[in-house]
């Protein structure tokens, strides 16, 4: 059995005046012990309500899980004592300070007011938040916030770590900060399980990658296995202007070698069979029927290919690319 | 591998207190930093005490008694009500800012939790009482009972309201908004208290208003403090509804009511929420 194994989860929920909403349909899921694996997916895709059944906060309906070999439904508080959970938003108290915050989820893994205060002067000092230990968390950075929630993850020094979304609406300086904490975490033989829509970061910190939509995993593999399984090259063109997105396609149709699909607004992508002459040809066809092109290139297949041929639609959504810009 | 580290020794009943302890600790922290909470709930019972002697007291006629007298035992009542519904507003924040699913991921008790949220309001509940207290024995109101009926009086105000707590921390987990339980217990409260005897002899409002004051539990509560502080008016007309004939035992069992109905029902509740 792997070390945290969830088999045929499945999560409805019925929402008042809505349809019910299968939030896990039959989920799998194996992590083998020490390694990083992600659940990548876009909003609603289930991976929040996966972390969520994994670490005691909702019952499945159905299905079993199991960490270390321990009942995840049967045995909550045993599973409580091995975890740590670090969600998408920081879930610290905002009216005591960093310092008391970790004080306070020591003693209250029953670790004894001694050691809990020893190991929250360990974690300010591992997170860098010693000048601000003993400021109340309300006049902390989103970045410090979210030091701080994962350091609480990490009190009792668990064997097994859930991140829910850990570098969701951080700008791109705290996001490297974060991730190499993690890095840190995974090489002292943390068994972690993260989930993510950026695939940049699941490329980066993960070992396996299980993608996720609508409830259930579509496909497993590390990140390379998962862009060699779509295969060769791409062309990749960006309009300039977006009512001659349909017209573009059509040539990426034409010289392609599969379906073309839209990234994002403006950018379309497409497989090709032979990559400079099928980039040579949709340049000059563009060119040729007046349409302007601000980008076009050939690369090879990204996390994102992947999500889209799996999915039928792009991994990252419009409101996770805002963050990212902002 | 580094170690994983072990909890301290201990039972279900010690763990049972230390989390109480701790969760208490952190909502003690919490009225120490954001210290406006604890301000404005002593503010206004003096505020009430003040308006209501000197507004209405010129103009209600409580036969056989000043108004004052009359007034403290519905300012405690009212009071201690509307500062039981602190527990409805903070579990639903906590639970929005995601406070209650860090704790409901750690090896502790979840009716700890519930514990030191209303332990919290009790202990604002008994400040305020304090403050309140002063302020009436300035504006003339005296205390007619035995020292020990004053002390059954106060712990029957503050017994009622701990039970409260318990309802309000119920629904503040079920509406899972700060706002709507602090409109709610608002429009909801404030008729509860004012068509009661709390303000007013309930013998002279319209008949319907009456019959409801007569059966309101919060007339009760505060009969049953007027009588224990020795502040009942002589000749007040007692309405023939049970509650109105025996005011100590209805809020007796109301707060056994509320509690064995609400304390499993909140503690079932704390298990399962989630943001």
């Amino acid at each position: 059995m792997a070390f945290i194994e969830a088999r045929d989860l499945v999560k409805t929920y019925s929402p008042k005046g809505s349809p019910e909403v299968r939030a896990l349909d039959g989920l799998n899921l194996e992590v083998q012990q020490g390694s990083v694996t992600a659940l990548l997916g876009p909003n609603g895709a289930g991976k929040t309500t996966t972390v969520k059944a994994l670490t005691t906060l909702i019952k499945p309906d159905s299905g079993s899980a199991f960490i270390d070999g321990v009942d995840v439904v049967a045995q909550p508080q045993a599973i409580r004592r091995m975890i740590g959970a670090s969600g998408q938003y920081a879930a610290v108290d905002q009216n005591l300070t960093g310092f008391e915050n970790l004080v306070m989820v020591g003693r209250l893994y029953h670790l004894g007011a001694k050691v809990a205060r020893q190991r929250a002067k360990e974690l300010i000092e591992l997170f860098d938040l010693v000048e601000a230990q003993n400021r109340t968390v309300k006049g902390y950075s989103g970045g410090m916030r979210r030091r701080i929630d994962l350091a609480g993850a990490l009190v009792i020094r668990p064997p097994v770590l859930f991140l829910d979304e850990p570098t969701t609406g951080l700008d791109p300086r705290s996001r490297i900060g974060l991730w190499e904490v993690i890095e840190q975490l995974v090489n002292d033989g943390t068994t972690v399980l993260l989930t993510t829509q950026y695939l940049e970061e699941a490329d980066r910190l993960a070992d396996s990658i299980s993608v996720i939509d609508n409830g259930r995993v579509i496909a497993k593999g590390t990140a390379d296995e998962l862009k060699a399984s779509v295969g060769g090259l791409r062309v990749a063109v960006t309009v300039v202007d977006e009512v001659q997105i349909d017209a573009a396609r059509a040539i990426l149709n034409r010289f392609g070698s599969g379906e073309s699909a839209v990234l994002n607004g403006r950018t379309l992508v497409v497989p090709v069979s032979d990559g400079p002459a099928a980039l040579a040809a949709i340049v000059s066809a563009a060119a040729t029927e007046g349409i302007g092109l601000h980008d076009a290139g050939m690369r090879r297949p990204t996390l994102d290919d992947v999500f889209l041929q799996l999915t039928g639609h792009a991994a990252e959504t419009d409101e996770a690319e805002k963050e990212t810009a902002a | 591998m580094t170690t994983t580290l072990k909890p301290i020794p201990g039972n279900a009943v010690t763990r049972f207190v230390s989390d109480g302890a701790v969760t208490t600790w952190r909502n003690m922290m919490k009225i120490i930093r954001v210290p406006e909470i604890l301000l404005f709930s002593l503010i206004q019972p003096i505020m009430f005490v003040l308006l209501f002697t000197y507004v209405f007291g010129a103009a209600v006629v409580i036969p056989g008694s000043d108004y004052t007298s009359f007034l403290m035992a519905g300012i405690f009542a009212q009071t201690v009500v509307f500062g039981s519904t602190y527990s409805g507003s903070a579990m639903a924040q906590d639970l929005k800012d995601g406070i209650i699913d860090r704790f409901r991921t750690l090896p502790m008790s979840g009716a700890a939790v519930l514990v030191g949220r209303t332990t919290g309001d009790l202990v604002i509940n008994t400040l305020s009482m304090l403050v309140m207290m002063g302020t009436g024995l300035i504006v003339g109101w005296r205390v007619k009972s035995s020292p020990l009926e004053f002390l059954a009086g106060v712990a029957i105000l503050l017994l009622f309201a701990y039970a409260f707590s318990w309802v309000m921390a119920f629904l503040g987990m079920s509406v899972k908004s700060p706002e709507v339980i602090n409109n709610a217990s608002f429009l909801i409260l404030f008729p509860l208290t004012f068509i009661s005897n709390a303000f007013v002899p309930s013998e002279n409002l319209p008949t319907p208003l009456r019959i409801f004051a007569e059966w309101n539990p919060v007339s009760a509560l505060v009969q049953s403090a007027r009588e224990l502080f020795g502040n009942v008016p002589p000749g007040t007309i007692v309405g023939d509804a049970w509650p109105a004939q025996n005011p100590i035992a209805t809020v007796l069992i109301g707060v056994a009511v509320l509690l064995i109905v609400f304390v499993p029902l909140s503690i079932r509740k704390f298990a399962t929420i989630s943001r």
